[in-house]
């Protein structure tokens, strides 16, 4: 097959989407649209955090707005109370999201399924009333929370404040989009996904389970985590009300909708949740909420494997070598065999873990 | 090449900006025929019951508009859904300001989410006016001259409790309870103000709680055994509730105080009991619906006309379209004294200089007033005693002390 320009569209598509993402928004977008993309940005490597855990490994985490909290905190009160630079308080807040993110996934081994959500729940809706705790008030400010300053752009380049900000996140969240499409593509990222589908398989192919599972909480909270920097950094404001249970459901939501265990995806549920609340608010001021649950639920049902489904038809055409996945051990090619139609690309795994969950876990686990 | 021109030119404008923005008035988002007014509220989410004031304020500038507005001019208001939610309220006050380019923001709602906004507004210097919070610090001009709040403070609240205090029981020995948050922090501030010197004379001691604990009983207890005769309760409503119960359980009978915040006859008073709230006091600025006296009252029927042609589906008991109206009432008299001007100056500058404005649904005797030092329009409250069936007002108008 020789190589046609459509075939290099796609095998560079995501470079090509990056630069795009850089280039044209500087050019066209107002600092207003600018604001607003990079907090998709932020949502957009929340929400892979998110996936990287659920999506990927199986482990269905409510709590995650706790890591959001957290990053979001770590770079407020150092920015404010210690005047460290703002892109020095992403690596503090990687390592502290990190090692709570390993630290919460101990326990997490010991539950699954709906008993772990309801866990992480739990973390979600006491985060606003551990910030507002009277012994660290000192530091997070109590309910008032913490006015933060907007970077400007270094080196007295010509940008606004909004470009810079906009430019540093798409920066931050480009190597960390990176990086999750490499530890998912390899090694790691099959034992993941073994360990979701197939708990007891995986074991006995000499899998680690309760390594990958903590390492894989811990990696999700430092992604969920460096989002929250990023978006505190953005927002220039914190306060606990403003982590509630709402935003750990929101990265959920961006989840599901993009698609679960697609890279990719996380950008389209990042855009989703960004964009699809302010439309339900043009249409309906009495019942906003109720727009959003309708177009939600429309999403749901003509693209049950969420937005990144669109992006595998587009992708058909690329040639996608099965083998790799054959070769690794565990393929899921006999599970697949019902529907040929939805080939597996290298980096994305078509089935859903939530839908396919009830058939395919172990009998040991709860359901 | 076409590149590099737009930088230049991006690079012009951001040199040349300052001159421009410093020499002139700026008169954004009004036309000839239309006025942009911006703000932000909870349609959805957890407060989505203040949706109701957005609906309000959206009938009432309707009115305004369908009799021709103002100096000519339409209102378009432009009301966005925050949910509740800071980064939110960033988001939408920033399309407001940047993409819709409204003339000014008003009654944005929220305490936390008035603070996201309050230093991007303060530097784009756009009016921030009548806020919907009672939290103090928005009644501060030196270091943020664009934000105005409306309603009275809790501190301005204490002060007031302080001055009838210290002229009806010039012997009282206080207990304080307050929540340890901004809310029971500022009733602190409103006694220090109001008592003065002689704090330390009239409180015995202030005991705090938290917004997570489970009940208040202890500090009930701890309080009695000061001795106290007056008892401020600077809580939300179950806690207020709560120390309702546990004073009559006691059989403690101090004079009791009791937030505006937690003056809710179903939220507090009934759940604690009615006839346990007897002689409890506290204050209002506004005239309840539900309150029969007001009944025939012209401030009243005036809202509820307006109320039966414009939002005939409203619940005529919700306090919530009679705080819009009074708002916005406000708000029409500053751009009556605006004349033809209406630059994001001059709005501040009338928002500053109301005088003795008389609002339909506050109470008689109470005006609205600001000045260039003075962004606590609202001031004045009068005081209510619980009956057992109702709050009856009594007294007189009393002011706070405080600037």
């Amino acid at each position: 097959m020789n190589p046609t320009l459509a075939w290099y569209f796609r095998r560079y598509f995501p470079w090509i989407f990056f630069v795009a993402a850089v280039v044209l928004p500087l050019l066209f977008a107002s600092d207003y649209r600018l604001f607003q993309l990079t907090m998709v940005v932020v949502y957009a490597v929340a929400v892979l955090g998110l996936n990287l855990l659920t999506g990927f490994n199986g482990q269905v985490s409510l709590g995650n707005g706790a890591f959001y909290a957290i990053g979001a905190y770590v770079t407020a009160i150092m920015m404010d109370k210690w005047d460290v630079p703002y892109w020095a308080t992403l690596p503090v807040s990687a390592v502290i999201c990190a090692g709570v993110g390993f630290l919460i996934g101990l326990p997490a081994l010991r539950l699954g399924g709906m008993y772990l959500a309801l866990t992480t729940f739990a973390l979600a809706v006491a985060t606003p009333q551990l910030l507002k705790y009277k012994a660290f008030e000192n530091y997070t400010g109590g309910v008032q929370g913490i006015v933060i300053n907007k970077p400007d752009a270094p080196f007295g380049l010509p940008l606004s404040p909004d470009q810079w900000i906009y430019l540093f996140a798409l920066a931050v969240g480009g190597l960390l989009f990176l990086a999750a499409t490499n530890i998912v593509r390899g090694r790691i990222g099959r034992a993941m996904r073994a360990i979701r589908d197939q708990p007891t398989a995986a074991e006995a192919m000499g899998i680690d389970i309760a390594l990958f599972k903590t390492r894989a909480f811990a990696t999700s909270a430092m992604y969920t985590g460096i989002a929250g920097s990023l978006g505190a950094i953005t927002i220039q404001f914190v306060a606990p009300d403003a982590f509630g249970v709402s935003i750990s459901l929101t990265f959920f939501v961006g989840m599901v909708v993009g698609g679960g265990a697609s890279i990719a995806g996380a950008i389209m549920g990042a855009l989703f949740i960004q964009f699809i609340p302010n439309i339900a608010d043009e249409i309906s001021k009495a019942a906003p909420g109720a727009v959003y649950g309708l177009i939600l639920i429309a999403f749901m049902f003509l693209l049950p494997g969420g937005l990144a489904s669109l992006l595998r038809l587009f992708n058909r055409g690329r040639a996608t070598p099965m083998a790799a996945v054959a070769a690794a051990g565990f393929t899921n090619l006999p599970k697949q065999a019902g529907v040929p139609d939805q080939l597996a690309p290298e980096i994305d795994n078509p089935r859903r873990p939530h839908a396919a969950a009830p058939v395919n876990r172990s009998a040991s686990e709860p359901q | 090449m076409k590149r590099r021109s737009l930088l230049a030119t991006a690079g012009a404008a951001l040199a040349t900006a300052p001159l421009a923005r410093a020499s002139a008035a700026t008169v954004v988002g009004v036309t000839a025929t239309e006025i942009k007014i911006g703000h932000t509220i909870p349609y959805s989410g957890p407060a989505s019951a203040y949706g109701v004031i957005g609906q309000g304020h959206a009938a009432f500038f309707k009115r305004v508009n369908d009799k021709g507005g103002i100096a000519g001019r339409k209102i378009n208001f432009i009301s966005l859904d925050d949910g509740y939610a800071p980064p939110r309220t960033v988001e939408q006050v920033r399309r407001l300001v940047e993409q819709d380019q409204v003339a000014f923001l008003f009654n944005t709602l929220g305490t936390p989410n008035n603070t996201a906004i309050q230093k991007y507004v303060n530097q784009k210097k756009v009016p921030h006016i009548f806020l919907s919070t009672g939290a103090d610090k928005w009644g501060d001009p030196e270091h943020f001259p664009w934000t105005i709040g409306w309603q009275p403070s809790y501190r301005t609240e204490a002060q007031i409790y302080a001055k009838y205090i210290m002229k009806n029981r010039p012997n009282a020995k206080v207990a304080v309870l307050y929540q340890n948050d901004d809310f029971g922090k500022d009733y602190i501030t409103g006694f220090k103000d109001g008592f003065g010197a002689q704090y330390s004379k009239y409180v015995a001691k202030e005991f705090s709680f938290e917004v997570t604990d489970a009940t208040i009983d202890s500090q009930a207890v701890s309080m009695q055994a000061t001795g106290a005769d007056v008892v401020l309760t600077a809580a939300t409503p179950k806690f207020a509730a709560q120390m309702i119960r546990k004073i009559s359980d006691m059989d403690w009978k101090p004079l009791h105080f009791l937030t505006n915040v937690s003056s809710s006859v179903g939220a507090v008073i009934t759940p604690a009991g009615p006839e346990r709230a007897v002689g409890i006091i506290t204050s209002a600025y506004g005239k309840d619906p539900t309150d029969p006296t007001w009944a025939n009252d012209a401030g009243m029927n005036e809202w509820r006309a307006f109320m039966k042609e414009y939002l005939p589906t409203g619940d005529l008991t919700d306090g919530g379209y009679v705080f819009s109206y009074g708002v916005c009432t406000t708000l029409m008299q500053v751009l009556k004294q605006c004349g033809d001007d209406f630059s994001r100056e001059n709005v501040m500058k009338e928002a500053a200089n109301l005088k003795n404005l008389t609002i339909p649904t506050l109470l008689p005797g109470i005006t609205v007033g600001t000045s260039p030092t003075n962004y606590h329009p609202i001031r004045q409250m009068q005081l209510q005693k619980w009956t057992g069936k109702t709050w009856e007002l009594f007294g007189e108008i009393i002011e706070g002390t405080g600037a």
